[in-house]
């Protein structure tokens, strides 16, 4: 019965979300955002709650394989989109290179802003292999050519997410170690078959 | 929140037809100003029309050989575009020394140029803000205003204009197009926001129920060679508290064009043109620079906690410039 409602209000929609490559058919008001949706209502709590405001970073995810912030994202307006949260980031068991970066350097202390320190991450690494500048870059006419990823580009480009643990330096190392297994892994697959870089 | 109804819009007309005139319906861009302005009760719209899915994200050239930015083009992708970093450099870096990765790639150009003050009496609705709700006063005036207006306020309003985008934009002449109920029209930026006045809440030159459908950008041969430079309170990720659009064509050691635009100073952009007439035709050097930047500043009324500002923006002038001529003599 009260579902019925929700359906009919003007205020509430059924939607459907795509995320991880799968698909959820849900009522929400449509005060709802992203963030509240996988946490409270999917069950996803990978993705965290920080400020709530847009300015810690916790709640990054994937929309579209850009880096975005789920507390200021409504639900009802990521319809038709591809959301990949921290819980879709692996393949299988085989942890997302930033996964196993931060596990191998400690990129972590409480680890609460972990998975949206990884998801941010992987938009970073993205956004840098696409040939993107920041604001750490020193001339950004496309003539320069892409800035190499050091360690005062990665500070800037992951500036959305804070850590009240301060693990900053680990995360810059992890963030710099996956970029470079992912710029291997990107060479890999102009060589021949069997020749890879998986080693 | 209050309860809204949501809508998305398939074409530009029928979004604006969806909103009409009703002062309680808002556009949903990239959602980073309105969603959060909704959960602190600034923003209390009743019905949300989704604007994000038209066709408004493409950067294309234009006849007259400027660039045509669309409403909806993302922040992220405004600032990774080779033609703006080659032919505008300093907009795309103010796009991104503007917010964080996350917010530039949520963040519309449309939603920038609207974006509202982050003024702490306006943004906290327990608080008096004549922007907020007219004629109820502003604390700002002799409360918290480190990093309020220096240039252009009123005393009805000393808020400041938050974008970085808009300042760049400002410098290389923009007109901002909109669709309106009675048809297209445009505006150019030095026009767009209002004098503040005794109407500190108008704020904006666009029709009531309009959408922006896209920015202009003149061609703007001087621009090749420009910077943006921003101060804040920390490296990265903060609001400014002074920033300085500047764009130089110097020959034979005398400004040939010139063209600044200052920003956390006053409830818009501010192009300086009176630094710009000072600079046209006169020696590169820093004694020029200087006597521009206080040829703009004559105008600044400093409060009792932001006279900071003013020197700042003079050293932002003098260096910039400087920078810029050094480069043009290499």
């Amino acid at each position: 019965m009260r579902k019925k409602q929700l359906m009919t209000s003007s205020t509430s929609s059924v939607i459907t979300l795509k995320i991880n490559g799968e698909k959820h058919t849900l009522p929400v008001d449509h005060r709802t955002t992203l963030l509240d949706a996988l946490r409270e209502r999917l069950d996803l709590t990978g993705t965290k709650k920080g400020c709530d405001q847009g300015q810690c970073g916790a709640c990054t995810v994937l929309l579209d394989g850009r880096r975005a912030v789920a507390c200021l994202q409504l639900a009802v307006a990521a319809e038709n989109r591809e959301i990949t949260t921290i819980e879709g980031v692996a393949d299988g068991d085989r942890l997302h290179p930033v996964q196993q970066a931060f596990l191998d350097l400690d990129g972590f202390q409480c680890g609460y802003c972990t998975p949206g320190q990884i998801c941010s991450a992987i938009g970073v690494i993205e956004e840098h292999a696409a040939g993107w500048p920041s604001a750490a870059t020193s001339d950004v006419r496309p003539e320069a050519g892409p800035p190499p990823l050091s360690a005062e580009e990665i500070r800037e480009r992951m500036s959305g997410n804070l850590c009240r643990c301060g693990a900053y330096v680990s995360i810059v190392e992890a963030v710099a170690r996956a970029a470079g297994v992912q710029a291997d892994e990107r060479r890999g697959e102009d060589v021949p078959a069997g020749k890879g870089a998986a080693a | 929140m209050r309860e809204f109804d949501y809508q998305r819009a398939s074409d530009v007309a029928g979004a604006v037809a969806l909103l009409g005139a009703d002062p309680d319906t808002r556009f949903l861009g990239g959602g980073t100003n309105l969603v959060d302005l909704m959960k602190s009760g600034v923003e209390r719209p009743a019905r949300l029309v989704d604007i994000r899915e038209l066709p408004l994200d493409e950067i294309e050239p234009t006849p007259d050989g400027g660039l045509r930015i669309g409403a909806t083009v993302t922040n992220g992708d405004l600032a990774a575009h080779p033609e703006i970093r080659r032919r505008y450099p300093a907009l795309a870096q103010a796009v991104l020394a503007g917010a964080s990765g996350q917010l530039r790639n949520m963040a519309t150009v449309g939603g920038n140029l609207l974006q509202r003050t982050r003024c702490g009496y306006f943004t906290d609705v327990t608080k008096p803000c004549n922007k907020r709700v007219p004629g109820s006063g502003c604390p700002a005036i002799e409360g918290e205003h480190h990093n309020h207006a220096i240039l252009g306020a009123s005393g009805h309003c000393v808020a400041v204009h938050p974008s970085d985008m808009a300042v760049a934009l400002a410098a290389f002449d923009a007109v901002v197009h909109f669709h309106a109920a009675d048809g297209p029209g445009q505006s150019p930026l030095a026009d767009f926001y209002l004098p503040v006045g005794d109407t500190p809440h108008r704020e904006t030159a666009l029709p009531p129920g309009a959408l922006i459908t896209h920015v202009t950008l003149p061609p703007a041969p001087v621009a090749a060679r420009s910077r943006y430079r921003k101060v804040r309170e920390r490296a990265s990720y903060a609001f400014a508290i002074g920033s300085l659009a500047a764009a130089l064509d110097v020959r034979d050691g005398v400004v040939q064009d010139a063209r600044l635009a200052f920003g956390a100073v006053a409830s818009r952009p501010w192009r300086a043109g009176a630094a710009e007439r000072v600079l046209i035709g006169a020696p590169a050097d820093a004694g020029t620079y200087a006597a521009a930047a206080d040829a703009e500043l004559a105008a600044a009324r400093p409060l009792p906690h932001n006279g900071y500002k003013v020197e700042l923006i003079r050293n932002l002038v003098v260096a910039v410039l400087s920078e810029l001529a050094e480069e043009a003599a290499r």
